[in-house]
């Protein structure tokens, strides 16, 4: 979006596409299961998408909203959260937009092996971990405006697929 | 919704039943509940978790600091959790091997 846009927060028309729900959320934690919700409702519409994988979609979409939310919080930001949700064959992606001022997975600490005491000094900090594992693909970006989260989960059939490729081609 | 909707004792051992979701906003309740449950002096904590719906880090770390509390005054924390969606998350994150992660109660007393 322009800066000189006189739309302020909305977003131009022509940033939608077809096959593609937004969702715009006020910056509070009661709004994060209503998040995850409109996004597996959503994966539902894919015919291809079953029910496991929108599990792991919900469960790392909670994750993203729930740090931007966090970041907003964290930064006084009032503005709302964006969450784009788009259907492809296949596979959902999900891109969550906050404007806070930033995020660097690359300084998450990393966690203390699980059978050791010190993995119980650890109450947080699984969320990145969890978006990571659970998402077949993820990408966590600074913008202009604040932080990008693009989570993409596939079908499992889609991965049963990409399982059978011949290592060698 | 109340995410702590019993608690019995069976022995040694507290029975903490929880529903719904244990993520940003049910997370705290639980805690409460559990640092409740410890003041009273019930170090030995069955979590069962078979009503729950959701789990996400945020619900993991409120179960990991729960766990932390009752081995600080030498009692423990067990879990049930029969459903296998939910066990992935635990399974995920590895903490499968700092919980046993039992089928129902019973077998989390034994």
């Amino acid at each position: 979006m322009s800066p000189d846009s006189p739309a302020g927060d909305e977003m131009a028309v022509a940033d939608f596409r077809p096959g593609e729900i937004v969702l715009e959320i006020p910056a509070r934690t009661e709004y994060v299961s209503l998040v995850r919700v409109v996004v597996a409702a959503a994966a539902e519409i894919e015919p291809d998408m079953d029910s496991d994988r929108i599990e792991d979609l919900r469960v790392a979409v909670s994750e993203a909203a729930t740090n931007a939310i966090e970041a907003h919080d964290l930064h006084g930001v009032s503005d709302r959260v964006r969450i784009q949700c788009n259907l492809a064959d296949e596979e959902v992606a999900v891109v969550v937009h906050d404007q806070g001022m930033g995020f660097e997975p690359d300084e998450v600490p990393q966690l203390p092996e699980p059978d050791t005491p010190e993995r119980l000094l650890h109450e947080s900090g699984l969320g990145v971990h969890l978006m990571q594992m659970l998402a077949d693909e993820s990408e966590i970006s600074a913008t202009e405006t604040g932080t990008d989260v693009r989570l993409v989960v596939y079908s499992s059939k889609r991965r049963r697929k990409g399982d059978a490729l011949p290592e060698e081609i | 919704m109340q995410i702590v909707t019993a608690s019995h004792r069976d022995g040694q051992w507290t029975v903490v039943t929880v529903a719904g979701e244990l993520d940003v906003v049910g997370g705290p309740d639980l805690r409460q509940a559990v640092m409740r449950e410890v003041a009273q002096g019930n170090h030995h904590l069955v979590l069962d978790l078979t009503s729950v719906d959701f789990v996400d880090s945020f619900g993991l770390g409120v179960i990991v600091g729960a766990l932390k509390r009752t081995r600080l005054l030498d009692g423990d924390l067990r879990l049930v959790v029969p459903e296998p969606r939910l066990r992935r998350v635990f399974e995920v994150c590895d903490l499968d091997r700092v919980f046993a992660l039992h089928d129902d109660v019973a077998a989390a007393r034994e």
